[in-house]
Parts: structure tokens; C-alpha cells; sequence
């Protein structure tokens, strides 16, 4: 059986349906000596600002069972600094750019959808509403349904690409921050991002994180974001999903394409493999011929489950 | 694996690695995956102690470590021709003396270990290398006798006094410093050592290289956990660089070690602004 792996995501081919997630392959730039950046589904940056960001102070991480808790706080050049370097790079290695945004309000992703909107090496946009490591909850936009969608509508009309908006599982009614997000204009949903945690040192009586809490990836948090992908597209059929949290092999990729992901993203994973995009995607070509599926977009029908 | 055994507190693991053999400078590292449970899902990373090159074997690196949690327990329950996953050689090294000069080299707990990959290489480009050597206690200090063998002179010292003297390896160096005349130091161990011998070189006006050890999730630059203050251009403010990426080697002058929560480092007026 031959196997086609390309996806189409909100109308932009992807050759595989393997991205790396955002926060975890830097601006691609870093990963060039180890995998073919245009090989890969697409390169989610690293969330960019208006202004450069410095980030919170360290230690920014601690390894939790089957995953880790990380605070780092956004730091970025800016968005002016990310045009004029990495997204250059990006272009030149022929990678397919979705460029994650980051604000502070709805201004604020407003103008840096603008500003990218003239950028033709930027194939989406991932407004990211929900990384639990600000200093106000009140910037988790993707906790409150009518927040959420107030980004979004002002990112569209900013913008000129399509948008996906990532949404977080530490809410109570994900579906309807979803179904927010999309009818405000989202053209799919990122979900999830990491889930706000603790971890303390007992020894030394504080916690582990500079920051007190920090967001929660890695393996340890994958039956979360696969039960938050099945929810989201029976509750929303056809509105595509890129489906992320603790993918590191083409099997925990295979779970969410099955569940009705369009797409998957690899974040965690690639710390502890700087191939593992690559890798992930290799061996889901392997399960799909396997499962007699030609395509990725074939597998959700021959999931067997009840709605 | 081709061998693990005890370093007085520490194990030390001999690794047919000919690819990172023939690449690692010293001051490099590599990022380990330990044992077989993913549950600790995450490398380590340990600096390279030596390596050798493939001739009539093949080529071997060597790493030196305490074992603190569950990915080094693992580590040092490995058994001869088990397969290691190893990632590296990563980081920027140390950078050599363009010329023959005179080297101090300070090493604290197993921080030692690095330096004598570079002990070698200085000693190749004809540079007087003087070892000062420190720990806890004398049980806690990496192979004193290989320093000696390695070094022009070697000073110990110890907290408790169990072993050299007692006291700080801070302690002998300015002293040190003015017998040997050494144009250069070259540090490896705890944060708050280094951020003390960056400041003693600095007031003696000797440029100072440090090996730093910073918690990393990655080792390649994306996960941005490594980071450490640094200056940046003069009257720009200090920003954080990823230890993995512009380190773990470091001018220990550019650190801003106060504000990376280490006080005993540079005169306040040396260090950058803020």
C-alpha cells in the first residue's frame, strides 16, 4: 500500500502531519544541524511579542514523572528581530513557517498578526491564548470563552494567514472556548498547551520553579490531550485540530490523528530526541500501510469508538 | 558502555563513542539517557573527562558523576556492553592561549574532571599548567593523583581539612597567581566556586574561563532552561544566553553573577549593568 503522509492543514499542504510545537524547537534555526528543516510537516515558532522578552529566572525547569515542568516566560527577541533573522533563516531552509503569537491583549496579537501579515514565508499563525507561564492569569486568554474569541476576531482581521488558536485543557468547558474561538474566525485549534503545575523540593522546603508554577508537558499529560482532541472534533466535526502533549514516538502521534487530529505536534519529545519529528513521521508511514490507511486523514474512520 | 568504576565518591563510565571521540574539545559535554525507564523522560548532561582516540581500539569518551536522583542511580547500574544513548559532543569549549602561557586550572568536586581533557591539550601547546583542586571533603575530591601526574603543581584543599589544605580553593589563588605568573584560568565546578574565582582572577586582571552546570532539558538550544545573565554590549543590558549553546564555557568576567543568584562573584562594578 502506498502512503501519501502530505495533510492539508486550513488549506496549506503540509508534507507530513508531524509539526514541532511551539516552545520546543526554538526558532528552528537551533535545529538545522540535526534534521532537514524543509523535510519536516512544519516548524510551530517559538511564541513571539511586540518587544523582546526576557524571560522568567531560573530554574525554569524540573523533571516531573514522565514529563517536566517548565517556566521559561516567553523569551523572545521581538517580533522586528524574529523577521529579520529567524524567520529569514526559516525561509532560506525552505521550512514551512506557522509563527506563533503572543500579546498581552488583544491589541497587542492584533499588531503582531499585522505585522506578519506581509510575510510570505509565514504559512499560519498559532495565537497562542493559553501558556500558563505569565505573570497574570489574566493573560490565559483561553480561559474565558468571550476573550478568546475577541483575540481571535482581531487577529483575523488583521492577518492575511490562516489562524490557529491554541487552547489550554485547565478549564472547565473546553468545548466552548473552542466553539469561541472558531466562530470568532479560528481557522483550526492547537490543543493542548502545557497544564499549569507544581512540584516542590522538600528538602529545601520551596519549590522547583522560579516561578512557583509552571506549565506541565511531556508523556505524563498525552491521555489529556487525546481525550481534548476527541471532545473538540465530535463537538466540532471539520474544523481541523493540531493535536500536542506528550507525543515522543509515531504510535502517541497515531493516537490523536485517530481520535481526529489533522495534524499532530511534537514538543517535549524533541528535547529528548532532536529527531524525533522526523523520526515520528517515518514511523507513521509505517502505521498507516500497517493499518491500510493511505493517508493520515484516512485513520479517524477506521477508529472504533462510539460517540 | 565498555567500562564503569568508582571515582572515590563519583563513578566514571567509558563509552565507545569514536564519533564524539574524534569531534569533543575539552570543556564540552554530553546529553545521556540513562537506563531504560521513561518514567525520568529526560537526558542528563555531564561534561566530557577525557576521551581517547580510535587506533587499535575504537574510540572512547569518559564521563565523571555523582550519583544525586534516579537518572544517575541508573546510570551507575550499568553493566559492560549495555547500549547508552548518547547525544554530543555539544557546547562551546575552552578556548586555549594563542601562545605558550602559564595555566591555572581549578576544579571543585567532580567539576574537576573537564580539566584534564584540557590539562592535555594545554600541555600539547607547550603551556605550564598548575592544578588547584577542591572538595567538601578529601572522599569528595576526583582524582587528585592525576592532576599531579598532569600538572606543574597541584593544591588541595579541602573544607573539613581531611585532605590538603583547609579552606577554599579561592583560598591559594591570588598567591598562586603571582608565584606562577599564569596568564589564564580555567574553572570547573559549583556555581557559587566559580562566581568566587571569577572574581579573584578578575581583581588579579587575569582573564578567567568558567565551566558552568546549569539545569538543561535539552542540550540544543531549543527548551531555553540553561539560561545564565550575561553582558552584552557595553551600556546594553545583560541578557539571558543559553548555557548550552553559548556555554557551558563562559568569560567568567560577562556573567552577571549576582543576578544569576550568585553574590560572591566580580566586584559589583565590574559586573555588567543591569
Amino acid at each position: 500500500m502506498t502512503v501519501d503522509l502530505a495533510v492539508d492543514l486550513c488549506g496549506v499542504r503540509l508534507k507530513t502531519p508531524v509539526l514541532a510545537a511551539s516552545g520546543c524547537f526554538g526558532f528552528g534555526r537551533e535545529m538545522a544541524g540535526w534534521v532537514d528543516l524543509a523535510e519536516l510537516g512544519g516548524i510551530v515558532t517559538k511564541s513571539v511579542s511586540l518587544e523582546p522578552r526576557r524571560g522568567r529566572p531560573t530554574p525554569r525547569m524540573a523533571e516531573t514523572p514522565s514529563g517536566m515542568l517548565n517556566a521559561i516566560g516567553l523569551q523572545n527577541p521581538g517580533v522586528e528581530a524574529f523577521c529579520a533573522t529567524d524567520l529569514r533563516f526559516l525561509a532560506e531552509a525552505g521550512a514551512t513557517v506557522v509563527a506563533s503569537l503572543v500579546g498581552r491583549s488583544p491589541e497587542e496579537f492584533g499588531r503582531l498578526a499585522a505585522r506578519l501579515a506581509g510575510e510570505p514565508a509565514v504559512a499560519l499563525l498559532e495565537v497562542n491564548l493559553s501558556c500558563p507561564n505569565v505573570e497574570h492569569r489574566g493573560e490565559v486568554f483561553a480561559t474565558d470563552p468571550a476573550l478568546a474569541a475577541e483575540v481571535v476576531r482581531t487577529v483575523k482581521r488583521a492577518s492575511n494567514q490562516p489562524v490557529l488558536a491554541k487552547l489550554t485543557a485547565d478549564v472547565t468547558d473546553l468545548v466552548a472556548v473552542a466553539r469561541a474561538a472558531v466562530d470568532a474566525g479560528a481557522d483550526g485549534l492547537t490543543l493542548i498547551n502545557t497544564l499549569l503545575g507544581m512540584a516542590v523540593d522538600v528538602g529545601r522546603r520551596r519549590p522547583r520553579l522560579a516561578a512557583v508554577t509552571g506549565g506541565l508537558s511531556g508523556p505524563a499529560i498525552r491521555p489529556v490531550a487525546v481525550r481534548c482532541v476527541w471532545q473538540v472534533a465530535g463537538a466540532l466535526p471539520g474544523v481541523p485540530i493540531v493535536g500536542a502533549g506528550g507525543i515522543v514516538t509515531a504510535a502517541d502521534a497515531a493516537e490523536f490523528l485517530l481520535v481526529g487530529a489533522t495534524a499532530v505536534a511534537v514538543g517535549t519529545g524533541n528535547f529528548i530526541n532532536p529527531r524525533a519529528v522526523v523520526e515520528v513521521a517515518a514511523g507513521l508511514e509505517q502505521y498507516l500501510a500497517a493499518q491500510g490507511a493511505g493517508s493520515p486523514a484516512e485513520l479517524p474512520a477506521l477508529f472504533k469508538a462510539e460517540r | 558502555m565498555l567500562e564503569r568504576r568508582r571515582a572515590g565518591a563519583y563513578q566514571a563510565l567509558t563509552l565507545v563513542a569514536p564519533g564524539i571521540a574524534e569531534a569533543a574539545r575539552p570543556g564540552q559535554f554530553v546529553q545521556v539517557l540513562a537506563g531504560d525507564d521513561r518514567s525520568f523522560p529526560l537526558r542528563r548532561p555531564f561534561s566530557i573527562h577525557r576521551v581517547e582516540q580510535p587506533g587499535a581500539a575504537m574510540g572512547t569518551a569518559e564521563i565523571v558523576f555523582d550519583v544525586v536522583g534516579p537518572g544517575t542511580g541508573a546510570l551507575a547500574r550499568l553493566r559492560p556492553h549495555d547500549v547508552v544513548d548518547v547525544l554530543g559532543p555539544l557546547g562551546r569549549p575552552f578556548t586555549p592561549p594563542d601562545q605558550p602561557t602559564g595555566c591555572l586550572l581549578v576544579g571543585g568536586g567532580y567539576g574537576t574532571a573537564p580539566l584534564f581533557f584540557l590539562a592535555s591539550e594545554l600541555r600539547a601547546r607547550r603551556c605550564r599548567v598548575d592544578f588547584v583542586v577542591g572538595a567538601a571533603t578529601a572522599d569528595r575530591l576526583f582524582n587528585a593523583m592525576e592532576a599531579r601526574r598532569l600538572g606543574h603543581s597541584l593544591t588541595v584543599t579541602t573544607d573539613d581539612g581531611s585532605a590538603g589544605r583547609r579552606g577554599l580553593v579561592t583560598d591559594p589563588l591570588p598567591d598562586l597567581l603571582a608565584r606562577t605568573g599564569a596568564g589564564r584560568v580555567y574553572a570547573c565546578g559549583p556555581m557559587p566556586m566559580l562566581a568566587a574565582v571569577s572574581r579573584v582572577a578578575a581583581d588579579a586582571g587575569v582573564p578567567c574561563q568558567v565551566a558552568v552546570e546549569e539545569q538543561m532539558a535539552c542540550g540544543t538550544g531549543i527548551c531555553f532552561s540553561c539560561v545564565l545573565p550575561v553582558s552584552g554590549p557595553v551600556g546594553e543590558p545583560t541578557r539571558m544566553a543559553r548555557s548550552c549553546l553559548e556555554g557551558p564555557v563562559f568569560d567568567g568576567a560577562a556573567i552577571a553573577w549576582t543576578e544569576a543568584g550568585y553574590p560572591g562573584g566580580p566586584a559589583p562594578e565590574l559586573e555588567p549593568a543591569r
